[in-house]
């Protein structure tokens, strides 16, 4: 594997700089977020690659736990904070998290100890990469189905609430808007899946091949990860949507829209 | 036989009429918490129909939304001696069925908002039996409010909340609305609640009338009996 070097870095990141000095020019008004994004960037992965060097020298299982909880409570944060009308108070948290860790950490453990099979489980060379891959693509699931769910609740409350005037249980009453947050949260890995190889190059698979392994051994590792984030995503989406539309109602089956913030 | 003690005749009194008061009362509403209004306390019988006006915003609407128990609130209500909260929402409402003065629909085609094989009175509401197949976004404002009153009768409901019922709608279609409610009312028998803001309208339909003013919910003098 080629070493890269700071110069090497250094490069790439003046053609970042030349960009944000585009935008600047041509007023697009994104420099600053580009500027700050590209800056965590740096910072947050130099962070964590100093982890993982620490981690891998001492892998206890105490170490790697702490490690996972922390991405999947920061994950929860980033669910919620992409989601315009977001349930308030600790139901928002919740909800979103609570589907992450069901989906996320089961998927992982399972893939951890039944397919890979490595010696002590929780190896930490393979746990957090994969509990990574896991968490970044449930999050988005999660984040964009709930976004879903929640905004069309809203927009649909006078339908919602006739059909409960109607009579209908609350779990019929919002069951076609159920159905279509799942879908939206489940359509970026079916759309990742149906396009890899043809049109993108999955980045894990390209970083093995980078690092020097033969490419019909990466394309292997990086099925069992679409199979595994496919399968993450597509639990977690499920457990949020349920959890999400029964929180939009309360025991006496009335719609409580008053539970989800307003976007300013 | 204990198993059919539920099923035991009643006794007959010797002159064949039964008390009056075994009757439990249809809608009991009892200190009833809504927004800005003061407890509302009331009795409604079968094949009454009270008539409740006041100028808007005095809370009629959240009455009756909280009547269909589709708000929290403070008090209790019963339906024939049964207590809302004994049972589950959507049977609630199904009995106590409310009408809101903007229908909503969520099928393309309007028929398939009711049940198949239901018949109903559309040629009573001055409707074509076409109109079930026509896409609900084609229908006049006045046609699907029409339609909405059929599907809220499906249900067959024992209580009738109706708010502003025939604000769509011509005079003559406004006596037809009022004649099939009236014949329901008979029938079913259920007790109604109406909304109405046209005192002629009040005359013609009303056995009991109320006024929500100042926060309060006052009924008026003393009942007639059609």
């Amino acid at each position: 594997m080629i070493s890269l070097d700071v110069s090497d870095l250094g490069i790439a990141a003046a053609l970042v700089l030349l960009l944000a000095l585009l935008s600047l020019r041509l007023h697009g008004g994104i420099s600053r977020q580009l500027l700050i994004a590209a800056t965590r960037t740096a910072v947050q992965l130099t962070l964590i690659g100093l982890v993982l060097k620490t981690l891998f020298a001492h892998a206890q299982f105490v170490w790697v736990a702490l490690l996972a909880l922390a991405m999947l409570l920061i994950a929860g944060r980033e669910v919620l904070v992409r989601q315009e009308r977001r349930f308030l108070g600790w139901r928002g948290y919740a909800v979103g998290t609570l589907s992450m860790f069901l989906s996320s950490f089961a998927v992982t453990v399972f893939a951890l100890v039944v397919i890979l099979g490595e010696q002590p489980w929780y190896a930490p060379q393979y746990a957090i990469p994969l509990l990574g891959m896991l968490l970044g693509n449930t999050m988005n699931g999660i984040a964009i189905s709930m976004d879903r769910l929640t905004q069309t609740a809203w927009d649909q409350r006078h339908v919602i609430e006739a059909r409960l005037m109607l009579g209908e249980r609350w779990d019929r009453a919002i069951a076609a808007y159920r159905r279509q947050a799942l879908r939206s949260g489940m359509i970026p890995i079916i759309n990742a899946m149906a396009a890899a190889g043809v049109v993108s190059l999955p980045g894990m698979m390209t970083g093995q091949i980078l690092a020097g392994a033969p490419p019909v051994e990466a394309v292997k590792y990086q099925v069992l990860i679409m199979f595994l984030i496919s399968a993450g995503t597509g639990l977690g989406t499920l457990a949020a949507v349920s959890i999400g539309a029964r929180n939009l109602f309360d025991r006496r089956q009335r719609l409580c829209l008053d539970r989800l913030r307003t976007p300013r | 036989m204990p198993f059919l003690a539920g099923n035991r005749p009643v006794a007959f009194p010797a002159n064949g009429i039964l008390p009056l008061s075994k009757t439990p009362p249809l809608l009991q509403i009892k200190a009833l918490a809504v927004p800005n209004v003061a407890p509302v306390t009331l009795t409604l019988q079968a094949r009454e129909c009270l008539c409740l006006s006041g100028a808007s915003g005095t809370g009629k609407t959240l009455l009756l939304r909280a009547l269909a128990d589709l708000d929290p609130h403070a008090g209790e209500l019963l339906l024939a001696d049964v207590a809302s909260t004994r049972i589950s929402a959507d049977l609630w409402r199904r009995q106590v069925g409310l009408l809101p003065p903007e229908s909503s629909w969520w099928e393309v085609r309007a028929g398939d908002h009711f049940r198949t094989g239901a018949t109903l009175p559309l040629a009573r509401l001055g409707l074509g039996e076409a109109l079930l197949d026509a896409p609900v976004s084609r229908l006049s404002s006045g046609e699907r409010q029409r339609l909405a009153l059929l599907r809220l009768l499906a249900n067959r409901p024992r209580v009738l909340l109706l708010d502003e019922p025939t604000a769509n709608l011509d005079p003559e279609n406004s006596r037809r609305v009022e004649a099939l409610i009236a014949d329901y009312r008979d029938s079913r028998p259920a007790g109604v609640i109406w909304v109405s803001h046209d005192p002629a309208q009040v005359d013609r339909v009303a056995t009991r009338r109320a006024v929500l003013e100042g926060g309060r919910l006052q009924e008026a003098g003393g009942v007639t009996q059609p």
